[in-house]
């Protein structure tokens, strides 16, 4: 029961909002990752279509004989498979942003602290210079560039996002760095990416752990958000921004539906994760503790 | 004081140049600068004239400085869906924007800094939880999603406003504004609002996160002492203490707001500059990308040199440590 790990679950789980927010959380992905198994329809085999059910509302029974309990979208998807599917495309775009550049944020973050002077100087500069640009502009202006597609959506996402990572990793390897240990550790004939590995690294985790949850809901929003804008994945691969968008239009004539329902699985998601974030950051703030 | 403004300036300078560099690598050197600057459907003879007269025959070098010469004077070129010169088009645009943006910010510091010092002071009130969720949601839900949920709401489903556009104008110093006519301001207030959410929510934690931790210092202990009220202790020190960061974030906010601003003019299709460069990304106007790119960098560059020298004002041990 001592492990570190077990005192942070019991703190955590005094917290019922966090309990349940984590456990959204965990159902979500569940979903996601089993989206072929529970979706009634692969909403991307365009031969199981029939554009005879298209926009109809919650609770129709399409040609194909089963209920669609989210409607249907312009298309003829079935909302509920299609909200899924996308759920997944969502995740794993925020999950593969969100470690890229934690990792190359860290490195970063890490060595400026590490080698320090002139280096340090250097990097923190251009990392405080590109947190000075909203997220939401470069990715804008990326994956304008770069065009559309689901490496180049990443790309973009990782150039936006690194910097907070760099910033928090420098802030607590530069706290770690000026400590006994890591001098004692210097001082043995160990090669320094060692000692940076082993041991600087690790004791930078906890804050870019809170990071990170905060980065992956921000990535899975600024992926929305951008598909809404026509400027993430290509149609082919309807992500809930753009099952979003695509209902935009239908809104006006009262087909809520289209736009709503992905939104407020979207939502969910990202609230939950922030409720687990936001838990986690006022477990790890010092200056919070009586 | 001089000489950290003067080296401020040399700071800002040094980035929009950097700026400037990777704008022209991004969209001249990595993209096709023909395609920059003549448009699609220009004969052949036209394209070598413009390739000639732009200097894309040159070394790379060469075409940057071309490039910076041309800024400098002003020259975007010219917009291929408007057909007008990008620079013009570009600030007939901007006031709308402007309009929104200010409202927006306006709009969520006067209501956020109370809602976040009453939520710092009375952390376990179940009216400082509900501010908190509140904030919680405003901070998850993607801006654009909002958006339509209020064009829903109050556009589709209870007709009480106008669901896009900017409705009558007024001129004001030869510029058309919307917050000068009634109707005007029924088509500013769902925008407005939409761009505001994100920006209270971020406003109250600040000063709910800011409030919290200056209860807990011995200035309020000892202004208790000496038997100050709690409202002077709120409005006086507390506030004054919570400013520096809340005043770093209000402009920083403002530029942010700005690229927000894109989303929500898209949704809303409020003629400003946002809707301007998403419909320039998917008509592929580049000279109106690049121009948008250039004019929003140096507002930001401007904005932050601007926070740096109200923070220098603030906080008098920023000048010493930096200059």
């Amino acid at each position: 029961m001592d492990h570190p790990f077990w005192r942070i679950w019991a703190e955590f789980r005094e917290n019922r909002t966090a309990v349940v927010a984590l456990a959204v959380v965990i159902v979500i992905a569940l979903v996601a990752l089993l989206a072929p198994l529970i979706a009634p329809q692969n909403p991307y085999d365009l031969a199981k279509l029939v554009l005879m059910d298209a926009r109809r509302p919650p609770g129709y029974i399409g040609s194909n004989g089963y209920m669609h309990i989210l409607g249907t979208d312009a298309q003829g998807r079935d909302l509920f498979s299609a909200i899924i599917y996308g759920l997944r495309i969502s995740i794993q775009i925020g999950v593969l942003a969100g470690m890229v550049a934690l990792t190359f944020g860290a490195l970063l973050g890490t060595s400026a602290a590490y080698f320090g002077g002139r280096t340090e100087a250097f990097i923190m500069r251009i990392v405080d210079l590109q947190l000075s640009f909203p997220a939401i502009l470069l990715a804008l202006m990326l994956s304008a560039l770069l065009g559309k597609g689901m490496m180049q959506l990443v790309a973009a996402l990782v150039t936006a996002q690194y910097a907070y990572f760099a910033r928090t990793a420098h802030g607590a390897a530069s706290v770690e760095r000026s400590k006994d240990y890591v001098e004692a550790a210097l001082s043995t004939p160990l090669p320094a990416y060692i000692v940076v590995f082993r041991h600087i690294l690790p004791n930078c985790l906890p804050p870019l752990i809170v990071v990170a949850t905060v980065q992956i809901a921000n990535s899975i929003s600024l992926e929305a958000t951008l598909s809404f804008l026509g400027l993430g994945l290509p149609p082919t691969e309807p992500s809930l921004g753009m099952l979003i968008a695509n209902g935009f239009q239908y809104m006006m004539s009262g087909r809520y539906w289209i736009s709503i329902y992905p939104g407020i699985a979207l939502i969910v998601l990202i609230v939950a994760i922030n409720l687990v974030g936001d838990q986690v950051r006022d477990q790890l703030n010092p200056r919070l503790k009586r | 004081m001089l000489g950290f403004v003067i080296q401020r300036l040399l700071q800002a300078f040094t980035v929009m140049m950097v700026i400037s560099f990777l704008v022209f690598l991004g969209v001249y050197a990595i993209g096709n600068p023909i395609d920059v600057l003549i448009s699609p459907d220009a004969d052949q003879r036209i394209r070598e004239l413009v390739i000639r007269q732009y200097g894309l025959d040159l070394p790379l070098w060469q075409q940057y400085l071309g490039f910076l010469k041309r800024l400098v004077a002003g020259d975007f070129g010219r917009s291929f869906v408007f057909n007008m010169p990008v620079l013009e088009l570009i600030l007939s645009r901007l006031p709308a924007t402007l309009e929104l943006t200010l409202a927006a910010v306006l709009g969520a510091t006067l209501l956020g800094v109370p809602l976040g010092m009453y939520a710092g002071y009375r952390p376990d009130g179940l009216a400082s939880r509900l501010i908190m969720g509140l904030s919680i949601l405003g901070f998850s839900v993607p801006t654009f999603w909002v958006g339509l949920v209020l064009i829903l709401t109050f556009a589709v489903a209870l007709g009480w406003l106008p669901a896009g556009g900017r409705g009558d104008t007024a001129m004001l110093f030869g510029v058309p504004w919307s917050f000068l006519t009634l109707d005007g301001l029924s088509h500013l207030f769902l925008p407005a609002l939409n761009l505001a959410l994100f920006k209270l929510a971020m406003m109250i934690r600040l000063a709910r996160a800011g409030t919290r931790e200056v209860m807990l210092t011995d200035t309020i202990r000892f202004a208790r002492a000496a038997g100050e009220s709690e409202w002077t202790i709120l409005s006086r020190h507390v506030l004054r203490l919570i400013a520096i960061p809340l005043v770093t974030v209000f402009g920083l906010e403002f530029s942010s707001t700005l690229a927000f601003a894109v989303v929500t003019e898209t949704i809303f299709s409020w003629p400003g500059i946002g809707k301007l460069i998403i419909d320039s990304i998917s008509s592929l106007d580049r000279p109106v990308m690049v121009a948008y790119l250039m004019l929003v960098a140096f507002l930001f560059i401007m904005i932050n040199f601007l926070v740096d020298i109200a923070y220098a004002a603030l906080d008098p041990r920023m000048r010493v440590r930096r200059a």
